[in-house]
């Protein structure tokens, strides 16, 4: 149950300033992509448009197309809202409701919609949920204790689960490690390598090393200079891009050689 | 480079910080000791009407007897006044912080915040020389229509000064506070919760239900609470818009009182003992009031372990 993405000729702009340009890319059903460039690159920005989570900022808007299995998100009639409970997204910070607890949080996403299931499903729902996140042997005796409670590398597994409870086909992730302890950052990779099986994941990372251990493919996006449009400079398997690229650019980035 | 001792330390800065904390700490003991003030005056001037005779209080039947029906007036309208003002209050807020164009939103905070800004008597004049006429037919429709409710019994007001157009008028004085204090609240609210909600593939209703509004109801309980200190407190425009007499349990007869307009309408020709029935009719109220505080803390602090803070 996990799907494909294909982006072609994607323009973002924020009002009239263009912030990244021109990005074809072929993201493969399960597998981890990872976007990696410096800061301001565009690649968070061009994260959120893969689930359309860009149009909350306001002025923001795409050219172009992203087919998930073929179906343009941006096609006319489609809504947000049923993109976004396809194509589930994890935070920079872990953001579970404050005012939730842990059962209710892997919850949430499925009481929407006025959906309704019994107790008995929804028990089985959060421990499936927490399972998948590796979160369940730890939080097994206090779900009903608020999720803020919770270490932060707890916090952002409660949010895999929050994510995955929903059953979606693509899960993106937005630097999901970079407010974490390296062994907070382990177990959320080692789960990253779990979620492979069945979804597709996009993550946006800083960390090389990082998009290195986790990724199948690697994006390496970067940008001219300030004020300039960010680009896709090469896209390719993650052996293939940190010991043989093609541009002189990503050489110099992966190598360390670069800013 | 000079070397410093640990034992020096840059004397300015500590006075600062001694004046600061001073400042502070005389600031907050005056706060309690006008309190403490007020409340002593007016029990040490209560007192000769809760231990006078009762033939002696107004009515001749004692001053609890004079004093509940009052009460239960002053409830009532502070109730209707909150039940009318707090959906449209947040509704409105909801609106100005999370649907309106940025343009519009300014506009109409600025027109609530000015909403504040009016005198209460005015809103009694209003009340009292506009709505109350023009509202009459509708109360006129309740008692044919729904007069079997005790609370719409007719024969309706023919001049409409009742305690439910009080009510209307005090609703109208305290939505401005709720709604900029709701505002307020909701702008806060985390952008990371926001997002949260809408990545789940939530409907922006949806994202109010599960991020803006748990997040924000201490915030509403405190704004709903001080509305309710408002409109249990005001003064000018319940005396003009209410044609007031003995506790009614319909809302669109003429009859009822509050606190405070009793205080206002006979303190003036009052004296003697008089006074001190007033004075302790104002006692109750401020007990009231610090009750009414009191409970909404309790609300707000039942559910600090959710709330965010940590």
């Amino acid at each position: 149950m996990s799907k494909r993405i294909d982006v072609k000729d994607l323009n973002v702009y924020y009002g009239k300033f263009l912030a990244v340009e021109d990005v074809n890319i072929n993201i493969e059903a399960k597998s981890v992509t990872a976007f990696i460039g410096p800061s301001g690159c565009g690649k968070s920005t061009f994260l959120r448009t893969l689930n359309r989570m860009h149009e909350v900022i306001p002025g923001a808007r795409v050219e172009g197309e992203v087919l998930l299995d073929g179906d343009n998100l941006y096609g006319p009639g489609v809504d947000p809202v049923t993109v976004r409970s396809q194509i589930g997204m994890v935070f920079q910070r872990p953001n579970p409701f404050p005012t939730m607890s842990i059962r209710d949080n892997v919850l949430a996403g499925v009481k929407l919609n006025n959906q309704k299931i019994s107790k008995g499903e929804a028990d089985a729902l959060v421990e499936r949920s927490l399972q998948g996140a590796n979160l369940w042997n730890e939080v097994k005796d206090r779900l009903a204790k608020p999720g803020s409670g919770l270490s932060g590398g707890q916090q952002q597994r409660l949010c895999i689960a929050r994510a995955i409870a929903v059953e979606p086909q693509v899960i993106l992730m937005d630097e999901p490690c970079s407010a974490l302890d390296p062994i907070s950052t382990l177990a959320i990779e080692d789960l990253i390598n779990d979620l492979k099986d069945q979804y597709t994941v996009v993550i946006v990372t800083h960390n090389m090393q990082q998009a290195a251990r986790v990724s199948d493919r690697t994006a390496f996006f970067n940008i001219a200079g300030t004020g300039k449009p960010g680009k896709l400079i090469e896209v390719g398997d993650t052996h293939t891009i940190f010991s043989n690229p093609t541009q002189k650019a990503t050489e110099d980035y992966v190598s360390g050689r670069f800013g | 480079m000079t070397t410093t001792s640990l034992t020096q330390s840059r004397g300015a800065g500590r006075a600062g910080d001694k004046v600061f904390s001073g400042a502070a700490l005389a600031a907050g003991c005056l706060i309690l000791a006008v309190l403490f003030g007020v409340a002593l005056f007016l029990v040490v001037q209560a007192i000769p009407a809760l231990v006078a005779s009762p033939d002696k209080i107004q009515g001749g039947e004692g001053f609890f007897a004079y004093i509940w029906p009052i009460v239960i007036g002053t409830v009532i309208a502070a109730v209707i006044a909150l039940v009318i003002a707090t959906p449209v209050a947040i509704g409105v807020a909801l609106f100005i912080s999370h649907f309106a164009p940025r343009g519009l939103a300014s506009g109409l905070g600025y027109v609530i915040d000015l909403l504040a800004a009016i005198p209460s008597v005015v809103y009694g004049a209003w009340g009292a020389a506009f709505l109350a006429r023009e509202i009459s037919p509708a109360y006129d429709w309740l008692a044919n229509n729904m007069g079997w409710l005790p609370i719409f019994q007719g024969p309706a007001s023919a001049t409409g000064k009742t305690i439910l157009t009080a009510g209307i008028v005090l609703a109208v004085m305290v939505l401005p506070i709720i709604t900029s204090l709701s505002r307020e609240i909701f702008l806060q609210t985390p952008k990371l919760h926001e997002e949260a909600a809408l990545a789940l593939g939530a409907t922006r209703w949806e994202m109010i239900k599960m991020a803006v509004l748990p997040f924000g109801r201490p915030g509403i309980v405190s704004a709903v609470m001080l509305g309710l200190g408002r409109a249990l407190g005001e003064t000018m425009a319940v005396a003009l818009v209410l044609s007031s007499g003995a506790l009614t349990a319909s809302l669109i007869q003429s009859g009822n009182q509050t606190i405070a307009a009793e205080i206002a309408l006979n303190f003036p020709e009052a004296s003697g003992l008089k006074v001190s029935t007033l004075i302790a009719a104002g006692l109750v109220l401020f007990v009231i009031t610090l009750g009414v505080n009191m409970i909404a803390r309790w609300i707000i602090s039942r559910h600090k372990e959710f709330s965010g803070a940590n």
